[in-house]
Order: structure tokens, then sequence, then C-alpha cells
């Protein structure tokens, strides 16, 4: 797969390959473009110039093997919808137009929700579902979409311990079947135990590749900067990266 | 039709204040006109404004979720030049200048035409949509007024009807418009049933759906037309200043009834419907009255009798909800304060005492003591005293309990200075749920910190 493209105002000259059935995190500090770099691949933001493939082809002949989880505040939660519904969405295209859910779509769909965790909150609707849940759903439509590659934007971000557990297991279990997932991560602290490869972000790639070779103190200094209190955190994270945890 | 058309507001009042000195319909013909049995244009009248009704509520579903509920009020308004317009040129290209469906085209056009102002506004300026919205709004039903006037002065003869299109005039119509208004609402009932689940996907979450390959650009203005064809077909009946109405209202009172997608959009139908049935009947033992006022009065009631009264969203559900999670923490309290001064019964001074301390006001004491009893914390009363259960002991224990557990928690994990704690214990303990105690039970242990032990040893 071949990313690259050149976007004046957030994004310069990002060009990156990413391996296949790797689990891929983008990080970086805020306003990096973590996101603009997800949204420009799928083409929700257009881009200035510059080309995103995927297996060597445009995005638009490949769309069936992609999955998405956009950001959680980017929708309404009071939207009158249940757990369920929300992750027969991910079957909607191998439904097709005008056709109703039929059975069959609702037991996969089930399924993909057992796979996170939230079978028995399939009937609640989406508002009384508290934030972790609702990403759970989230990934669960995603799953049921049944890509070979994701795009994940901050699935992490402010989910309590049950939901990262079974988000990060559900990676895994992704990445075992061969499927390949690129996540915007903002935790440096566990990038080296939950991924494989690491894309440095800020404005432009400062470095990326496998995180054992690239996640290092000199390439975090040239993400962040001098902020002092991320720097501190990213030194634990090469502690722990270091001593093989 | 030999009817005298005042173009200006204040004389058109007075025309309809005129008609309020008509004779109050006999019970007979309010009971024909009813039950469908006034006739056969009236019948088709009423039948077709509550078809109409019915196909607003259930688009005006989609334009609800998708937020655009006030870009169908800058539809209608802006649809009065385009009437105007079609009603002078339309003698131009031969045809003839009072039919309805050349007058609905033109209608459409500017009603589109303002839809894209507003968005070229909102695309190559930093005005919000609302600023937007009023801009284009005003604008365009300027125009039109300006257009009637000119119509008025110069093809006064002509001009019979078109002022019918600001207010609405449902009896007044003839049969062939009403098959043309039937006909548009059936089809875009039909259309959005067919393509409710890509109108979900859409309105839901837009990005994820142009990810997962549906063409939102093209839903999305399939939708617009739409709100647009539900909007014109409905200009003649209930007039375009209030058929915005029929697309707001509907759904938003049926929203508070569930949290289904599929039976919102049949609630909603069925208040839209009611509503213009209402309407075109009113108007029709009426005449002459608009029908798009009783329409939207109808809606409105709805909407207030759903706002108190809906189960689940309603304002009273939630006043009675929050007032009983006070009542439940008042007893709590109260249940905690028996079970630490180690008796088993209140006396009246007590619980006096304890009410002024916590400031509940004499209606809030009765509250409680109510709820507890019913609960069977509370037990026999005499004229001193209230005896306090068995359950009445334990729920005191559990929340004595959990209240020192959190509290322990706090100072021992958050730094929380011994003194400070207890403002922000007072509302946790009674809704840590068993798993979190649990949980605080381990971390406590773990630190080597002291707790109460468990309720079995208490008991």
């Amino acid at each position: 797969m071949t990313v690259a493209y050149h976007k004046k105002p957030v994004l310069w000259d990002v060009d990156y390959d990413a391996p296949a059935n790797k689990l891929i995190a983008i990080v970086g500090p805020n306003g990096a473009g973590k996101s603009t770099f997800i949204k420009s691949c799928l083409g929700l933001i257009p881009k200035a110039s510059g080309l995103v493939e995927f297996w060597g082809q445009p995005y638009r002949k490949v769309r069936s093997r992609i999955g998405y989880v956009p950001q959680r505040e980017s929708v309404d939660w009071d939207f009158p919808v249940s757990a369920l519904d929300v992750v027969c969405m991910g079957r909607y295209r191998r439904i097709g137009w005008c056709r109703p859910v039929t059975r069959k779509h609702k037991v996969a769909a089930l399924d993909c929700l057992e796979l996170v965790g939230m079978r028995d909150f399939a009937n609640r609707q989406i508002s009384q579902l508290s934030g972790g849940q609702q990403q759970r759903v989230f990934l669960a439509r995603a799953l049921a979409q049944q890509a070979e590659l994701y795009f994940m934007d901050e699935p992490f971000a402010g989910v309590d311990a049950a939901t990262e557990r079974a988000i990060i297991q559900v990676l895994r279990e992704l990445k075992n079947s061969g499927k390949t997932v690129i996540v915007v991560h903002h935790d440096l602290q566990s990038v080296p135990e939950y991924f494989d490869e690491v894309i440095l972000l800020n404005m432009r790639v400062v470095a990326s590749g496998p995180v054992g070779e690239v996640f290092t103190e000199t390439n975090l200094h040239k993400t962040y900067g001098g902020r002092l209190t991320l720097l501190s955190e990213a030194a634990e994270a090469i502690a722990r990266t270091e001593s093989g945890v | 039709m030999p009817l005298r058309i005042p173009i200006l507001f204040h004389a058109n009042m007075q025309h309809s204040i005129q008609e309020v000195t008509d004779e109050w319909p006999r019970m007979s013909e309010i009971i024909e006109t009813v039950t469908f049995r006034a006739g056969y244009n009236t019948g088709m009248v009423i039948g077709g404004t509550a078809l109409l009704g019915l196909a607003a509520g259930i688009i005006g579903v989609f334009a609800l979720l998708r937020k655009r509920s006030l870009m169908t009020d800058a539809l209608s308004h802006a649809t009065l030049p385009g009437i105007t317009l079609a009603f002078l040129f339309a003698g131009t290209f031969g045809l003839e200048s009072k039919s309805l469906p050349v007058l609905l085209v033109g209608a459409s056009v500017t009603g589109v035409l303002g839809v894209i102002c507003v968005q070229l506004i909102l695309h190559h300026t930093r005005l919000r949509e609302d600023a937007a919205i009023g801009i284009v709004l005003s604008v365009f039903f300027g125009a039109g007024i300006v257009g009637l006037s000119y119509i008025q002065a110069n093809a006064p003869g002509d001009s019979g009807g078109l002022n019918h299109f600001i207010y609405g005039q449902a009896a007044t119509m003839r049969v062939g418009d009403v098959v043309l208004m039937g006909s548009i609402a059936l089809v875009a009932i039909m259309a959005t049933l067919l393509f409710m689940k890509e109108f979900a996907i859409v309105c839901f979450n837009d990005a994820f759906a142009r990810v997962d390959g549906w063409p939102v650009g093209l839903v999305d203005l399939f939708m617009m037309a739409l709100v647009v064809l539900v909007t014109v077909a409905g200009l003649q009946a209930v007039g375009l200043i209030l058929v915005v109405s029929m697309l707001i209202i509907p759904p938003v009172a049926a929203r508070f009834w569930t949290d289904r997608l599929s039976v919102l959009v049949l609630i909603s139908g069925i208040i839209g419907a009611t509503s213009g049935y209402l309407g075109a009947t009113v108007s029709a033992l009426f005449p002459r009255k608009p029908a798009g006022a009783v329409i939207v009065l109808t809606a409105g009631c709805i909407f207030v009798l759903s706002m108190f009264l809906a189960p689940k969203r309603g304002v009273f559900a939630h006043a009675i909800r929050r007032v009983s999670v006070r009542v439940k923490v008042a007893g709590d309290h109260l249940l905690e304060h028996v079970y630490e001064s180690r008796q088993s019964t209140l006396t009246s001074d007590d619980f006096a005492n304890f009410a002024r301390m916590q400031g509940w006001s004499p209606l809030f004491q009765l509250l409680i003591r109510f709820a507890l009893r019913r609960e069977n914390m509370l037990g026999s009363k005499t004229r001193r005293e209230i005896r306090v259960t068995e359950a009445g002991l334990e729920r005191g224990a559990r929340v004595s309990r959990n209240h020192a557990l959190w509290e322990q928690y706090l100072v021992s994990h958050a730094d929380i200075a011994p003194s400070h704690v207890d403002w922000s214990v007072d509302m946790v303990e009674h809704v840590l749920s068993d798993e979190l105690i649990h949980e605080l039970e381990t971390a406590l242990r773990n630190q080597g910190v002291d707790f109460p032990p468990s309720l079995e040893g208490v008991g």
C-alpha cells in the first residue's frame, strides 16, 4: 500500500508505506494532523495534492475492503437507534440499496457485539451507554464491515479500563486473522505494548517504521518539541521498551 | 369564483374578522364532515390534507435528524417569488397562468434556489446557519410580496387564489389540485420508507456512510428533494408560512415517545396526519378559514402534551425521576443516621432535628417517610417514635459502610485531605455498584488500609 500526499495547511509531504498485517499507531501532539491524515486517506477531506493507494488501487475500487471507526464525538448519541441498530449499519453495504436488514445480518451484528463484550446491551438506546460502551459499539460496527484494513480514530480516547482491554483484544484478534489496523493513538506509554509499527506525526512524518527502531527518545523529542510534560511521559515509555516489556 | 383577493395583510385580517360572524355549523354538519360524508369535494380535501400531514411527518423525521429543520423554513418562504414569477410568465410560454402544476414548479425552483443561497452564504462567509437562513428567508419572502402587489396592481381580475399560498385554504381547493397534492404526498411517503435505511446511516454518521461507500451527497440531495416536494405540495392547503410546521412539529413531538427510529417515523406520521385531518375539517366547516393555522395549533397541542406527559423523556417523568433520586438519597442518610446511632427506632425529636440539619422541607420529610414505609424500611409508628425495620437497618449499615470505604479510598488514593473528604463522599456512596465496591475493597486491601468488615460481619 502506498499512501503519499501533500497538503499544505495541516500536513506536509506525508509519505508512508504501511506494511500488511500489522497494528500501526499514529502518534503525535494535538493538532499534529493525525485525524486529518486518516480522513484524507479515506477521501473524507480533499487533499491539495498527492496520491493515496490501497493495494495499488485507488480508494474507490477497494472501499469494500476498508473499515472505519470515527471519533466518538463525531456523532449525536441521542439518535433514536439501539446499539444493535448501529452495528447493523456496518452490514448495510452487504445488504444493499433499499433492502431490509434481515435476521441473518442481525445475527452477524450480534456476534460482533459479543466480540467487544456488548451483547447484553444490544437493545439499549445508544445514549444510555457509557462513553466506553459507545466506543465498543463503534468498534463492533467496524467489525461488522468485515474489512481487511481498518482505520480507527482515537478508539482509546476517554475509555474505561474494561473497554481498553476489550479493544486491544479485538485488535490482536484482527491481527491474528491477517488484518491491518491503523490507529490514531494518544497514549505514548502503551504504544510499545500494543503496536508493531508507529508513525510519528507532527504536520509531517517525523519517523515511521517498527516500534523498536523508530520509537526512540530522539524521534519523540522531534515530534513533541520541547514539551516537558510529554517528554517525561515519553522517557518512561522508552524505558519500558528497552526493558523489553 | 367571484372572490376578492385583498393583498395587504391588514385588509386580509379584516376579511377574516368578518368571517368570524359566520354561523356556527350544525352538529349534523360537523359529524358529516368529520366522517368524510360531507360531499365528494370536501372528503377529498380532508383525505388529501391528512395524507400530506402523514408525508410531512415521515420525511420531517429525517430533516430533524439531519439537523435541517430550520432549513425547511427558508425553503418554504423562498417559494413565494417562484409562485408570482410563474404566474406572471406562464403566459409567455403559452401555459395557463393559474394552473397549479405551473405555479408549483415555479415555487420549487425558487425554493431550491433559497436553500442553495443558504449553502453559498455558509460556504463563503463566516456567518452561522441561523443568520444565513434569516437573511434568505426574509429577502425571498419580501421579493414574493413585491411580486404579489405587482400582480394585484396590474392584473387584479386574474390573481384569484394567489395569496392562498401564504396562509393556505384547504376548503377552496379543486379536486384536481387535491389529487396532485395527495399523489405527491404518496410518492414522498413511499420513497422515504423505501430509503429509510440509507437515510438513517447518512443522518447518524455521514463520514462512516461515505467510507462505507454510500453516495452521501446524493442521498442528502434526495432527502432534500422529498422535503421540497412535500413543502410545495402543501402550499395551497396549508400556506407557505405554516407548511414548515408540519415538517418540524410532528417529529419533535414524536421524539418524546420513543427511542426507535421506525416507531418515531410511525408516530410522527400519525401526528402529522391527525393535524392535517383536523385542520382540513375545520377549514371545511368554517369556509375560507385557513387550515394551516388549525393544523399548526393541533400539532402544537400534541407537542405540548408530549413534552409534559411522555413516559421517559417528558418533563414530568424527568422531574419525578429527579425527586425520587433525591428522596432515595435522603432516605439513605436517615437510615445511616439511625444505624450509626445504634438504635432501632427513630424518635420524632430526633427526626425533626435531623431534618432541620439536612434542610428538608416539611413536604420533603413526608415524601421520605412515605417512600421508606412503602419499601418496608420503616415500620409501625407511634406518636413519639417510628420503628426502623430489619431491612431499614441493613440498608443503613450498607450506606454507612460504602461511605467509609469511599472516604478511605479518597484519603489513601486520591490524596484528598481527610477534612475535605466528606462533601464529595455524600453523593457517591449512594450510587456505588456492587462491582465498584468490590474494586474499592481490593484497592484498599492491596494498600494495606483498614476498612470496615463486610456486612455479613455486621448483620
